[in-house]
């Protein structure tokens, strides 16, 4: 289906991130967007809500961020495409309803701008330390979708293209920039209405009596109906049956076998490949690889360039869906590699996934960057140096030693001395 | 490919001024741009910086490391700045507002009095779009038309003329 005229500003802009993600939103169908003002996102929210009455869409500043993402809840099941936007300490009071937006099989987006560093943080400056929260956040299983955009043009397409997954798995799919991209202001061009692909709710059809809102069609995913349109709905973040009833007594008669909630695991990992979506360059001598995601990609292709400049052959790989993590990928080049550098805005979240799926068979190397700045490139070139010339195996993630760090904790700081 | 710094107080412009660049060269000149700001809590009065990198190509690292131009336009600024311009650099200054030290390498440097200036046509919220048409006859990175469309495309429609006139201004101070 192609996206709405109406919804989409179409032409060239110079815009930061933020603002291309407004846009890409409205162009992508959201009718609704209930947020709670924060920085580095505002400009997100503050987008969206001058172009939406144009378009009969709606903006409400929440009272916070927990009625924000509830109210997002409650329009996706009216039948309306919606997202929140926030960033890190709003995105933690979102953490339960995540969870309950998973187990409802309401599709919906947030777009968390990250910050630096835990609480409050360092509001005006960058951080990657969101990315496991995305995964883990809130409690039971459940598996989320997750995209990396790394300039203001692709938080205009992946905006886009997160509206499109939430719609077509039912899940909650995290649009996981940062402060670096939400504030760097690029070319950015809308293209016309007929060229956006926008993927439409999966409406059952069939007849009113017997719609079961938690039947999975062969994907594993569930039609849906608009609540409010006559059919018998029960909604519950308890576990449910396909009619959405509790199962509790269905468990104690010993009738199931296995819990439904194996299907929310199991409608992202068995169609993982068809989510997944990378890019890789430099990889067919490649002794060293760059797993990069956001940002980091940017930065270390600075990296990777003075690294070639000394003849080591080096790849990269970029993340742009984060989860799900593409497992088989990074195993398959493991068995081929020396090593692995992964550059991340955060003391290793991603490198450990990389090491998981890794099994031993190559070396892991993390380049950390405790947040509010990006990594020098220098440091990375280092890291990839040194990894190209480490020829024991290391069972464990090795830490780069940056200058940053190497200031701070052996020069600057007298207690870690 | 030219990286470009402008460092001032929260207030000036200065964010502004690199998105003016930025998009005088993305989208009136065809090349390509990416402007970054750094900027604290504080809406006014802070200290506040702007960088944009123009290139040929695709910008992939989008960050000033040496700077070809540097524009300072508060004392705090240049200070801070300053050492990260290249020995072959063009330094651009509001003279009433930055003290420079004894000059560096082959650095060329340029001063005006832009705030003042700005005044003199009425309003100093015009300084840095003064300095705009400084910086853009000194250093030719993005041409005058480029420049003008940028700046017409950026402020309220019923000061589009009083900020071509000072544009037009900071351009000829530089002859």
């Amino acid at each position: 289906m192609k996206a709405n005229p109406r919804d989409v500003n179409s032409g060239t802009y110079y815009m930061d991130g933020d603002v291309a993600s407004g846009y890409g939103a409205l162009a992508a169908g959201c009718r609704f967007i209930g947020g709670y003002p924060i920085t580095p996102s505002t400009e997100a929210a503050e987008t969206f809500a001058r172009i939406a009455p144009k378009a009969g869409a709606v903006f409400i500043q929440m009272e916070d961020e927990l009625a924000s993402i509830a109210a997002i809840l409650g329009a996706s099941w009216s039948g309306v495409k919606t997202m929140t936007i926030t960033s890190g300490p709003g995105y933690s009071l979102m953490m339960e309803a995540i969870g309950l937006g998973a187990m409802i099989e309401a599709p919906f987006v947030i777009l968390n701008i990250q910050r630096g560093g835990p609480s409050t943080g360092v509001p005006t400056k960058t951080g990657q330390a969101d990315m496991m929260q995305s995964r883990w956040g809130s409690h039971g299983d459940y598996e989320v979708i997750a995209l990396s955009p790394d300039s203001p043009q692709e938080l205009f397409d992946y905006t886009i293209k997160a509206f499109n997954l939430a719609e077509k798995y039912r899940c909650p799919v995290m649009i996981m920039a940062d402060e670096c991209v939400g504030h760097m202001s690029e070319k950015v061009v809308i293209p016309p209405a007929e060229e956006i692909e926008i993927e439409p709710r999966r409406l059952y059809d069939g007849p009113k009596e017997k719609y079961l809102p938690f039947k999975p069609d062969q994907d594993l995913v569930p039609k849906m109906v608009k609540a409010g349109d006559g059919y018998n709905l029960y909604i519950t973040g308890l576990v449910h049956d396909e009619k959405g009833y509790p199962i509790k007594n269905q468990l104690e008669k010993g009738k199931r076998q296995k819990l439904p909630t194996r299907r929310l695991v199991d409608k992202i990992r068995l169609n993982a490949d068809k989510i997944i979506e990378l890019t890789e360059e430099g990889m067919d001598d490649a002794e060293v690889v760059v797993v990069s995601y956001g940002i980091s990609y940017r930065v270390a292709v600075r990296g990777i360039e003075k690294a070639r400049g000394k003849g080591i052959k080096v790849g990269h790989l970029r993340l742009i869906t984060v989860w799900p993590f593409p497992d088989k990928k990074i195993n398959e080049l493991a068995s081929k590699v020396k090593a692995f550098v992964v550059p991340e805005i955060n003391y290793g979240q991603i490198v450990f996934e990389v090491e998981r799926c890794s099994h031993g068979q190559a070396n892991v190397v993390l380049v950390p960057h405790g947040g509010a700045g990006v990594h020098n490139p220098d440091d990375i070139a280092e890291a990839i140096e040194y990894a190209a010339k480490e020829k024991k195996k290391i069972r464990k993630v090795i830490e780069w030693k940056t200058r940053l760090e190497k200031f701070v904790f052996e020069g600057g700081c007298k207690l870690n001395k | 490919m030219a990286e470009i710094r402008f460092a001032g107080y929260g207030g000036q412009g200065i964010i502004r001024s690199g998105i003016i660049v930025g998009k005088g060269a993305s989208i009136y000149d065809n090349k390509f741009s990416t402007m970054n700001q750094a900027f604290g809590p504080e809406a006014r009065g802070g200290a506040c910086s702007s960088q944009v990198v123009l290139s040929d190509t695709k910008v992939l690292y989008p960050y000033v490391t040496v700077s070809d131009v540097l524009v300072a336009m508060s004392q705090e600024g240049y200070d801070m700045f300053e050492p990260e311009l290249s020995d072959k650099g063009i330094l651009l200054i509001d003279e009433d507002l930055v003290k420079t030290k004894p000059p560096r390498g082959k650095i060329k440097s340029f001063s005006i009095p832009s705030t003042r200036l700005a005044e003199e046509l009425g309003n100093r919220v015009f300084a840095n779009v003064v300095m705009l048409g400084f910086f853009t006859a000194a250093t030719k990175l993005v041409s005058k038309e480029g420049m003008e469309k940028a700046v017409a495309d950026s402020v309220p429609e019923r000061f589009i003329k009083h900020n071509l006139r000072a544009f037009q201004k900071g351009y000829d101070y530089y002859k």
